[in-house]
């Protein structure tokens, strides 16, 4: 994990209860209907994505909530604000990336993700914003063998 | 409205990949498409159909973003995020990588020939603009490193007619750089967009400028001389129209036609737009129209629109769908 052998920069974070599974209503089970993606849908998608520092997920940080997702399905929209646990966090634009990929590889390709820091949370909310936004920069990270580890890393499922 | 841009063609260009750029030859005879699949592909019309004439793929080890024809035809540039330039020579039946340009620190993001032929430039996200002269023995020698932007720089274009160039950058600015005793200098800055500047075009003339930004705006510069020290100060430039609302997301690339003076726009809400200033508008205070737009023109991102440089109307366009399509432009009655 990055920054397990220095000091966490966030050494007892608060943490929260995971919320439980989707309850699958009988309109879910008919397949004669049209399933819309909904937030909860895209929640479940990156929930349980790991904190870069802590062995948690990004849920149990409370650095994703379900409210904090929008999606619009029909416009191919999907919208997540993320809160770092601290306002100096160094690994906010890795958490935001982590999110963004993890939603780029799971969702249909006709889907545009929008990654943001939840407003007023983090010291250089704009510039981590901008970065996220940037496609370019994004497709470029993205090749960068030993940044694409680590964002595998947080993405992979915990044992 | 929407009949005045109808598709042609449309060609999957490089499959399971991004399609970022487009570049015609002077002649428009070729097309030459770049992705992140490191290939650049190299496409002529054959009856009603594009076929891939080569396929460029020794050249770079990462994402080919940009490439650009030489004025005479017979050289391609790329850009890659390998932080190299490749220059590559047409022969008979294929293209031969014949120099690799190094030097910037990491990914280069465009590159332009000047109209002469004898200058290249390139800019890179170490926030530099390098200018390449071009000897007699095709031996490429870096002239200027300029350090204006503060940051990553995105796109490059030359003058259509003069040595000036023009840069865009993630620190919202555009400038302009001219030589000035054997260096190259800054001569203008050019302030307005409020995040990202993801490309520029001159119109025919060179005295308008069009660019595009994250900030969902296509904005119109045009050159003001200075009256009584024409000839010793720069020019100045001066956002003569800003056009806002038009655009849903990101604006990534925008076109001036030189033969029409239709300007074209990719964006990342999947669609192209046509402007057209307005008959009789005031040149300091222009106003421009919508006179075509195409939802949906990709499945993803428009990333580049590229005029025809002979047949007036003749658009392409490419997209993250990996996709490029032609579309003929007929300007509304």
């Amino acid at each position: 994990m990055v920054g397990s052998s220095s000091q966490l920069e966030n050494a007892n974070p608060l943490i929260y209860q995971r919320s439980g599974e989707r309850q699958v209503t009988a309109r879910d089970e008919d397949e004669e209907l049209h399933d819309k993606i909904d937030d909860r849908e895209i929640f479940d998608l990156i929930r349980s994505i790991n904190d870069p520092e802590h062995p948690l997920s990004l849920e149990e940080l409370n650095v994703v909530e379900e409210v904090r997702v929008k999606v619009n399905d029909d416009e191919g929209t999907v919208s997540v604000e993320f809160t770092p646990t601290i306002p100096h966090c160094s690994m906010a634009t890795l958490i935001g990336l982590s999110i963004k990929v993890k939603l780029l590889r799971s969702l249909p390709e006709r889907f545009k993700v929008d990654v943001h820091i939840t407003p007023g949370t983090h010291a250089s909310e704009h510039a981590v914003n901008k970065q996220l936004a940037d496609k370019e920069r994004v497709a470029a990270a993205l090749e960068n063998s030993h940044l694409l580890e680590v964002v595998n890393q947080c993405l992979s499922a915990r044992s | 409205m929407k009949d005045s841009l109808t598709l042609l063609n449309r060609v999957s260009a490089h499959p399971d990949s991004r399609c970022w750029f487009l570049a015609w030859n002077p002649t428009g005879t070729l097309l030459a498409s770049c992705g992140g699949d490191k290939t650049i592909r190299i496409w002529g019309k054959e009856g009603d159909n594009w076929i891939c004439k080569s396929v460029l793929g020794e050249g770079h080890q990462r994402t080919i973003r940009k490439v650009a024809w030489s004025p005479c035809g017979n050289y391609l540039a790329s850009a890659s995020f390998d932080a190299t330039t490749c220059i590559w020579m047409k022969k008979t039946n294929d293209f031969e990588c014949v120099t690799t340009l190094e030097g910037h620190e990491n990914e280069v993001k465009s590159v332009a020939w000047a109209p002469s032929g004898n200058l290249l430039a390139t800019c890179s996200r170490d926030k530099s603009v390098w200018v390449w002269e071009v000897d007699e023995e095709e031996e490429y020698e870096c002239v200027s490193v300029l350090n204006s932007h503060t940051q990553d720089v995105k796109h490059v274009v030359w003058h259509p007619n003069q040595e000036l160039l023009a840069s865009a950058s993630y620190d919202d600015t555009v400038k302009l750089y001219r030589e000035e005793e054997d260096d190259w200098v800054c001569c203008a800055t050019l302030e307005g967009h409020t995040s990202t500047v993801w490309s520029l075009s001159f119109d025919q003339s060179g005295e308008q400028l069009a660019t595009c930004s994250d900030d969902k705006t296509l904005r119109i510069w045009r050159q003001i001389k200075s009256g009584e020290e024409e000839g010793k100060k720069d020019p100045t430039w001066k956002c003569v129209c800003t056009l806002t609302g038009y655009h849903n997301r990101t604006i990534y690339d925008v076109q001036w036609s030189h033969l029409t003076g239709a300007i074209a726009t990719a964006c990342g809400d999947d669609a192209i737009r046509i402007f057209e200033e307005d008959a009789g508008s005031d040149t300091m205070q222009p106003t421009f129209s919508l006179t075509a737009h195409m939802p949906r023109a990709h499945s993803q991102d428009v990333n580049c629109v590229a005029w025809h440089p002979k047949e007036p109307g003749l658009l392409a366009s490419c997209s993250d769908d990996g996709d490029f399509a032609f579309w003929q432009y007929q300007r509304p009655e």
